[in-house]
């Protein structure tokens, strides 16, 4: 079955203070190496048949994200779940 | 006059959406968000809560309802809807209100009683206040920050459509203090803090927040 996943972060202009709580804590931690977090979700998705881009791309940007606060990305996963 | 008030799994101040309703003298109608029939309310209010525990994004599947399709259909023709906290973030969801809710920007659940600053005293919901007025009302969130593109945000001040400003410190990190904004025709208002709870001496810090739910009877009333 094809799998999807779909990935959704905040758009660059909105802060995100859970990344920079995530940020603060890896200072803390002594990886000072790390300059930004941004959080975001990941969503994987098993569709039956062949995967329709417009419908899917639909599901992203009308549910999966909010386009006001958040950029979407899909990918279709090379290896199908099992 | 009769107001719908939505349950959704997961609302908590629905019960006091109805009591202040009904303290304003108007009759409140208890609606189920499966449902899809509004029962010839003539006003709606989304109360607070956590519908579907916030899963996904505060108010986003909840804006997905069967009972929302109808309130975005007849909003769209002037049908007065009132947006408390979650109530606020499903209009945004829902496309009836521009914007979005986020995690509060200090990363807590803020609860106080706050000032806000009454800048639109013409909408369906505020004809009851002065324009320029302060009131106190209680607010608690952890997800409230409103936010919104800098062009966005601009449009709306441009359009007069922030209802009520934070006064005296912003809870959450709101942009530009806003803490309510209101549709293109002000039938649709949207806000974090919660006017149901200050409705009565003997549990609120006020009585303030009573003048929303008396507006819309008097808009009616006038109509």
């Amino acid at each position: 079955m094809p799998r999807v996943v779909v990935d959704v972060v905040l758009k660059p202009e909105i802060s995100d203070p859970q990344g920079q709580a995530v940020l603060g804590a890896l200072g803390r931690l002594g990886h000072g190496g790390v300059t930004s977090v941004r959080q975001g979700k990941h969503f994987v998705l098993d569709v039956e048949g062949t995967p329709d881009a417009a419908q899917l791309r639909e599901i992203a940007e009308t549910l999966l994200a909010n386009p006001v606060i958040e950029d979407v990305e899909l990918h279709l996963d090379p290896t199908p779940g099992v | 006059m009769r107001i719908g008030v939505i349950t959704f799994p997961g609302s908590l101040d629905d019960v006091d959406a109805a009591r202040a309703v009904r303290l304003a003298g108007a009759e409140p109608v208890a609606l189920w968000h499966a449902d899809d029939d509004l029962a010839g309310v003539e006003a709606v209010v989304l109360p607070g809560g956590f519908s579907y525990g916030d899963y996904l994004r505060a108010g986003a599947i909840a804006a997905r309802a069967p009972m929302m399709r109808t309130v975005v259909d007849r909003a769209r023709q002037g049908l007065p809807v009132l947006g408390i906290c979650n109530g606020f973030q499903v209009l945004c969801e829902a496309g009836l209100l521009p914007g979005a809710l986020t995690r509060n920007s200090h990363l807590h659940f803020r609860n106080r009683d706050q000032g806000l600053l009454v800048e639109r005293a013409d909408t369906a919901w505020t004809s009851s206040y002065e324009q320029g007025q302060t009131i106190v009302v209680p607010v608690k969130n952890g997800e409230g920050r409103y936010v919104g593109s800098d062009a966005d945000l601009d449009a709306l001040e441009g359009e007069g459509r922030v209802v009520v400003r934070y006064v005296g410190g912003n809870p959450n990190g709101s942009s530009r203090d806003i803490a309510g904004v209101t549709s293109a025709d002000g039938r649709v208002v949207g806000l974090m803090p919660h006017p149901e709870h200050a409705v009565e001496d003997l549990t609120g810090p006020s009585v303030d927040g009573l003048g929303f739910f008396t507006s819309v009877l008097q808009g009616v009333l006038s109509a």
